[in-house]
């Protein structure tokens, strides 16, 4: 357990030595926050109440997309292409011999660094969006800690869906395919163009069943509060029920995949 | 979105690369646009060697610069209008802002790789070799597959076409492809801009994506519907209005927010024309305020 505490650790440390990036990421998140949230000020003008939100509970869902856009990796980034590259080049072998569990090892690394995207990249956007524009905020502490459980079980879901995805070059080598669905279905499918209890019909609710919907629309409605009690009991389940299903399905491919290792000596 | 293209090795060591301006006698312009064809036929071979990924990462563009048109239309399955525009409307918008951009990017979006060449110190070799820095930077690992972007944007400048019901007149119609080619100018000034601000800050290449990217996802919108200093921004400070907005609106037969008058619908290839001058000058400074890392 300590080992993966240190890995998550170096995660986080990873990702905070790159400060002008980061102050980069958090200009070009905030401006887009706020083309994105004209657009929506547009829509709810025309339509107040659409999906169920007023006004400013869809301007706080912009900026909500803008603060969690790095933390659960819609875009992909992270470990995946690392991962594919030592998959392809054999150093594979090396950290299958380590005396630690491969996917374990990769999840703690991705856990350091979506702590440090919340912190670095998720804290100052909203800041500035709750700044100029009128957001709604969880008065409650409760409501808070309700919002960090859901975005962490939405890191681990779209960890366990990028480390299937990593795992493909096992068979593919390049996967650089394979990653470009996944990158297209996760902005397409988390919400973070426009949210999910917008689209219409069976879209809607394909969308909404789909484990992306873990990443930014189920973090973000327990944020508003239209999540509580027992309704925020099963948003975890659905959270947690995707996270398990999919580390499982990580877990097999992984054995089968390992049992197909041919390194290239020299 | 990870670059899979292989890179090819020994292709200046082979003398393919032009002799310098003296030994020539052609002009440094003419010796830089020469250069680029070069290397960019270099990228396409290695880019087609690759013919299954090639057309993945196609694809891959055009169905991701279509999501921005897709939440355009879910949208419009809960409204008439948006800020008073139809969806035809801003499909022409889109249609000109997509594929403005989908030029410059094509042609410049490398670009913003040369703060990584920065950092890692390989931007030296491009120094000592006899061809204009610009020229490789540009066609540095030139990706064809942006063509994605640049279909997607004619594909709904097209819808609009057929869809719109406007009374076109002859300057109507010539302000169409005038539209398309002096945004991708302008778009390439900033592509160029944002190149020369990574000499100074190399991390901070995702700066660039605010404009470039940013920029285009705003101009989709109509200007109605954002603030009014956000649009004195981009029409003042980084003139993006000009790429669509400005002309569009006079296509459109719409009043521009700010009260312009309406000659400012064809100012376009002069603000392009303005907007190369200060890109190449900041270049040029960015340029000659480079120090290599020296390893």
């Amino acid at each position: 357990m300590r080992l993966y505490a240190v890995v998550a650790a170096g995660g986080f440390r990873r990702h905070a030595t790159y400060r002008m990036a980061t102050a980069a990421g958090v200009f070009t998140n905030t401006v887009f926050g706020f083309v994105m949230a004209y657009t929506y000020m547009a829509l709810w003008a025309e339509r107040p109440r659409l999906g169920g939100y007023d006004a400013s509970q869809a301007l706080t869902y912009v900026w909500l997309g803008q603060a969690l856009l790095m933390t659960c990796a819609m875009m992909g980034g992270g470990f995946e292409s690392e991962l594919m590259e030592r998959i392809r080049t054999g150093d594979i072998a090396v950290d299958l011999y380590r005396p630690a569990d491969l996917q374990a090892w990769w999840l703690a690394g991705d856990l350091g660094r979506a702590a440090f995207h919340l912190l670095g990249r998720g804290v100052a956007p909203m800041a500035l969006g709750a700044l100029v524009f009128d957001l709604v905020l969880p008065d409650s502490p409760v409501r808070w800690l309700a919002f960090l459980v859901a975005v962490a079980l939405g890191v681990v879901v779209s960890f366990a869906v990028r480390f299937l995805v990593a795992l493909s070059a096992f068979w593919l080598l390049d996967g650089a395919g394979a990653m470009q669905i996944a990158w297209l279905a996760g902005l397409f499918f988390s919400g973070m163009l426009l949210p999910l209890n917008l689209f219409p019909g069976v879209l809607g609710e394909v969308a909404r069943a789909l484990p992306w919907s873990s990443l930014l629309q189920v973090p973000a409605d327990v944020f508003l509060g239209r999540r509580t009690g027992w309704d925020l009991m099963g948003a975890y389940a659905f959270q947690a029920g995707w996270a398990v299903v999919l580390l499982v399905a990580g877990r097999l491919l992984q054995s089968a995949a390992t049992r197909r290792v041919v390194v290239q000596g020299g | 979105m990870a670059e899979t293209e292989a890179v090819p090795v020994g292709a200046a060591e082979a003398g393919r690369w032009p002799r310098g301006a003296g030994d020539t006698g052609r002009s440094r312009p003419v010796e830089g646009v020469r250069a680029y064809g070069l290397i960019v036929g270099m990228w396409l071979r290695s880019t087609l060697a690759y013919r299954a990924s090639f057309v993945m990462t196609t694809v891959g563009n055009f169905v991701a610069t279509a999501f921005d048109f897709v939440t355009i239309m879910l949208m419009f399955t809960h409204v008439d209008a948006l800020g008073g525009y139809t969806l035809p409307e801003i499909a022409l918008l889109y249609g000109v802002s997509a594929t403005a951009f989908g030029l410059a990017d094509l042609v410049l979006g490398s670009m913003d790789r040369l703060g990584r060449r920065v950092r890692d110190g390989t931007l030296d070799t491009l120094l000592v070799r006899p061809v204009p820095v610009l020229a490789q930077v540009a066609a540095d690992r030139f990706a064809l597959r942006r063509l994605g972007r640049i279909t997607q944007g004619l594909l709904v400048l097209g819808y609009a076409l057929v869809t719109l019901e406007v009374e076109w007149t002859p300057l109507k119609v010539l302000m169409l492809p005038m539209m398309v080619l002096s945004g991708a100018a302008i778009f390439g000034a900033v592509f160029v801009a944002g190149a020369a601000f990574q000499f100074f800050a190399q991390d901070a290449s995702e700066v660039q994506n605010a404009f470039t990217y940013g920029g285009t996802t705003l101009l989709q919108y109509p200007p109605s519907i954002f603030a009014q200093d956000l649009v004195r921004g981009v029409t003042f400070v980084v003139p993006l209005a000009f790429v669509s907005w400005l002309p569009a609106l006079y296509v459109l037969g719409r009043d521009y927010p700010l009260g312009l008058p309406g000659w400012v619908a064809f100012l376009p290839p002069l603000v392009a024309g303005v907007c190369w001058v200060l890109a190449g000058l900041a270049w040029r400074a960015g340029l000659r305020a480079y120090r290599s890392t020296g390893s």
